[in-house]
């Protein structure tokens, strides 16, 4: 890739361009134009371009592929990324669009609490995630300190079981990307024209005729554009499993961005390049579509 | 005063029955935190929604460091404001140099570079972990900041570049031809006329760099590991390690290392909303 690069962004030598010599080609805005933008090229080629080959490389082995195909943790974290993507990502946006409509009504006290609303975003996620862990503690957890208070019995022991690991990962993740795509949604809807609205109003139309056939079709795009862009990121999603469950109890709530990390640790650098290579066939298609909508 | 109608007494308190359970949500894992923060030891398993004796003793024992977990606490912060700033400036000129030689120089291949970015910018960064753990031992880099620092560059700047070249697409050309008619060099050019007008959105992209490398877990803990190099996350990440290990002080030190990035977003609020995340799912 970088090669090709080369030959586009450097003249191409004299001898294939008899009439003119390659010096009256090389301007001096180009010049400086490849001097500015070798830096980002080097970066490009020495920790993206080498990594993802040297990591092809590293995975090139059949036996790998075999390998992982027989592991039940790679099955079942191929079935956890499914559940995580489809229940965390359409609860998270439908609960965003909601949201972005209850945001833009104008009261002072709703701005105040959008502008508290945006904490999850705003602060790093280790102290946020590791604050949930602490209250799901079974022994000394808030949580189940409470159950014990009202009920005077012990609570569940929450983060071994998967099921419930899983959940509260997903939720962990709803939890911290709900404020972002709220105040994108709300862009959306602020860009409709009131007029449509007052038009409505005066027809006499109710709440959901209004949504139904002002606010969806003029909304529809961005929202999918915000649900691909966020199966991307949540694909991504490695801190709301890792740093809650840690992918256990018993391997059972990995994904598929943390299992990389799990064979890595396991001293099997093979069968992790491969089950990054297996996620591929999800995301490309995302990054293919993301760009064509990117660069149109 | 004018007493509201029925109706309007009805909006309000279905607003209202929205609003509180989005605050409750919003903060419960916040408060918590602090809560362990701002309680001694034995008050902070209680389940109370205040202690009953408030202390700050917590920040004085992490402030300095005397705890077996917290030795290294000063050496951390200061990797953490010491990579984040390296990421922060060497994304600003990696990215605002491209970005003025695709959009402002029309550098032949621009374009093909513009793409090779944006890939880069969607392949979720945790797929690219593993690898880029690879090769920064084959360079020799493990353990060492500056593995740390390329790596959040390399995150960093597809972003940066794309958003700075659509900042930069809307310059007027006109500048640069009259700077050009008055002699001015290409990187003349650079320094007098697209720095200083770029000066906002280079505000706002230093910031994201920045943000994005303190916040950072996943590459720190690959990247680095001795006690004294690693990043306050990876400290974080340590505490967990051991079962006895002191939450109301991680709590502490978790608090007090998301106060700067909270602070930086608020006060680059406007920025931050507006100019990047709309750029995100433009069109």
């Amino acid at each position: 890739m970088v090669y090709s690069m080369a030959t586009i962004t450097y003249p191409a030598p004299a001898d294939t361009l008899p009439r003119r010599p390659w010096s009256a080609r090389l301007t001096t805005p180009q010049v400086w134009g490849v001097v500015m933008i070798a830096p980002y090229l080097l970066v490009f080629a020495a920790f993206v371009v080498y990594p993802i080959g040297y990591g092809l490389w590293l995975a090139r082995h059949p036996a790998s592929y075999v390998a992982l195909y027989n592991d039940p943790v790679f099955a079942r974290a191929v079935v956890n990324t499914l559940i995580f993507l489809i229940i965390g990502i359409n609860v998270k946006m439908l609960i965003a669009l909601f949201l972005s409509g209850f945001f833009v009504q104008s009261r002072t006290w709703i701005r105040w609490l959008s502008v508290l609303f945006i904490l999850p975003w705003a602060v790093p996620s280790i102290p946020t995630i590791l604050s949930v862990r602490f209250m799901f503690n079974p022994e000394w957890g808030v949580i189940n300190n409470l159950i014990f208070k009202f009920t005077g019995e012990d609570g569940p022991n929450w983060l071994n079981d998967p099921a419930i690991g899983l959940t509260l990962a997903i939720m962990v993740h709803i939890w911290k990307s709900l404020p972002f795509w709220t105040l994108i949604l709300m862009t959306g809807r602020l860009a409709i024209s009131t007029d449509m609205f007052e038009a409505a109003d005066v027809d006499g139309a109710s709440w959901w005729q209004k949504f139904r056939f002002i606010t969806w079709p003029s909304m529809q795009t961005l929202y999918l554009t915000c649900t691909l862009l966020s199966m991307i990121w949540t694909l991504g999603d490695f801190n709301s499993v890792y740093l809650l469950t840690g992918g256990g109890p018993a391997d059972l709530t990995h994904v598929l961005s943390t299992l990389g990390i799990r064979y890595l640790r396991l001293d099997q650098l093979d069968m992790s390049m491969a089950s990054i290579v297996c996620a591929m066939p999800l995301v490309l298609p995302l990054v293919y579509f993301m760009m064509k909508r990117l660069s149109r | 005063m004018r007493v509201p109608t029925l109706r309007e007494v009805g909006t309000e308190a279905r607003l209202l029955l929205i609003g509180i359970p989005v605050l409750i949500w919003t903060l419960i894992p916040i408060y918590h935190m602090f809560l362990f923060a701002i309680s001694p030891k034995q008050d902070a398993f209680a389940g109370k929604l205040w202690p009953d004796h408030p202390t700050l003793n917590n920040f004085r024992i992490v402030f300095n460091q005397q705890h077996y977990f917290l030795r290294d606490f000063w050496a951390q912060f200061l990797n953490s404001v010491v990579i984040a700033v390296a990421v922060g400036a060497l994304t600003l000129v990696i990215a605002t140099s491209a970005a003025f030689a695709i959009s402002r120089l029309r550098v032949r291949g621009g374009r093909t570079v513009m793409n090779m970015a944006l890939f880069t910018y969607f392949i979720p960064a945790a797929f690219l972990a593993v690898p880029m753990y690879r090769t920064m031992g084959n360079y020799g880099l493990l353990n060492n900041h500056w593995s740390l620092i390329l790596a959040m560059v390399t995150i960093a700047s597809p972003y940066a570049i794309w958003v700075l070249k659509q900042a930069s697409d809307k310059l007027p050309l006109e500048l640069d031809e009259a700077a050009i008619m008055d002699g001015a060099t290409p990187l003349q050019l650079f320094r007098m006329v697209y720095v200083p007008l770029m000066l906002p959105s280079l505000v706002a992209i230093g910031t994201y760099a920045l943000l994005l490398a303190w916040n950072e877990y996943l590459y720190a803990f690959l990247l680095l590991s001795k006690d004294t190099e690693i990043t306050l996350p990876v400290a974080l990440g340590n505490f967990l390690a051991a079962d006895d290990s002191p939450w109301e002080l991680l709590m502490t030190t978790g608090f007090i290392y998301a106060l700067p990035p909270a602070a930086v977003y608020y006060a680059f609020r406007r920025y931050m909303v507006g100019g990047l995340t709309a750029g995100a799912v433009k069109s």
